[in-house]
């Protein structure tokens, strides 16, 4: 009897530490999308994602059809202002936390414009916009980031092979600067 | 004495249990809300904010960005319609129709999720690049060697998986299996 309750009681424990590991994982992964796009995306700026290789990919699990641009963002000194224009086939933007999770993503034709722009900022920093900015909101994009850091992913597809450089150079024309 | 035994006990159990439990869901992608249709399973959930902690466990575990909801919805196979496993040596042919989309694409990686080398370079198919029947419906050969029509080369590794990622369609959290969403069929043959 004793032994079956400490058994129990052993399993119940065991699901709360099966509880607790599961969520400490993204903050312990030393190998998550954002660990491995450090080294070669600079804060506050575009970088440019080389294309997938069977032996060299910068993640796992990238789409080959797609020309992918970073930006690495840190909103802790202010907002951030990101644009894009459309490319010819498909562009979407995606928003990720420092934990990799995507809150927000838009794609051009959910844009309606040839430009895809945003303004990207934490929720104390929307708080504080003045009013008449309020006003003029109606036509601003405004994403809110639950993270002050995370990633904007911009992907531009390629139907075609053949199409990969008119995607890539969409991407070149990718903006993700400081705003004042 | 008895309680310091029975603890240690109780304590082993639970590592064993709860880490036991830990590992098994991280390699079985057991995230919430799987839709599920055919041979086919897409979590939307996981592309949002709403992404449940197995979920962002996966994902930080393996490296990826996954696919935001109002980006489009990726889903992965790693059976045939016989639930066996997708065998890079065998002969397997997806056939059929997808859900609306504007676009979507289908590719192939190995467990880890890596591109598999072939000497095509061909690494999965658009939307846009595939030869199709007269009513709108697709053959892909997925196989060793090269054959006719859309081959997509398995470079002969023994295990793959399928990702069909459609973007800008209406799948989503609220899609329920059924006849609005009907994905390729995924059938083996000439296994060695």
């Amino acid at each position: 009897m004793r032994w079956l309750l400490l058994l129990l009681g052993g399993v119940l424990l065991g699901g709360i530490v099966h509880l607790a590991t599961v969520m400490m994982v993204p903050r312990t992964a030393t190998q998550d999308a954002y660990a491995r796009l450090t080294p070669i995306a600079p804060v506050n700026a575009v970088a440019q994602i080389p294309a997938p290789q069977p032996d060299k990919a910068v993640m796992t699990f990238m789409d080959p059809a797609f020309a992918l641009a970073v930006c690495r963002y840190d909103l802790s000194e202010g907002s951030l202002k990101f644009s894009v224009p459309v490319s010819q086939a498909y562009t979407s933007v995606t928003f990720y936390t420092r934990y990799n999770v995507a809150y927000y993503a838009i794609n051009d034709r959910a844009a309606g414009r040839r430009v895809i722009e945003l303004d990207l900022m934490t929720p104390e920093q929307r708080a504080q916009l003045p009013e008449e900015e309020d006003v003029t909101a109606a036509d601003r994009l405004i994403v809110e980031s639950p993270t002050t850091t995370g990633l904007i992913a911009v992907r531009a597809l390629a139907p075609e092979p053949g199409q990969m450089p008119m995607a890539r150079a969409a991407l070149q024309a990718a903006k993700c600067q400081r705003a004042n | 004495m008895r309680l310091l035994i029975g603890s240690l006990f109780a304590f082993a159990i639970a590592a064993v249990v709860g880490l036991g439990a830990t590992w098994l869901s991280l390699t079985n992608n057991v995230a919430f809300g799987a839709l599920t249709i055919g041979s086919w399973t897409a979590w939307p959930r996981t592309g949002t904010a709403d992404a449940d902690p197995y979920a962002r466990a996966a994902i930080a575990r393996t490296g990826q960005l996954p696919t935001g909801l109002g980006d489009g919805v990726a889903f992965l196979a790693r059976q045939d319609d016989d639930g066996r496993p997708l065998d890079g040596r065998c002969v397997v042919t997806l056939s059929g129709i997808t859900p609306a989309a504007r676009f979507w694409t289908l590719t192939l990686y190995d467990l880890e999720g890596r591109l598999v080398a072939n000497t095509l370079g061909r690494y999965g198919f658009t939307s846009q690049e595939l030869v199709r029947h007269t009513d709108g419906s697709f053959e892909i050969t997925v196989a060793p060697r090269a054959s006719d029509g859309n081959w997509l080369p398995t470079g002969g590794i023994e295990r793959y998986l399928l990702m069909l990622r459609l973007y800008d369609t209406p799948i989503g959290v609220a899609t329920r299996a059924g006849r609005e969403a009907p994905m390729p069929q995924i059938a083996a043959k000439e296994c060695p």
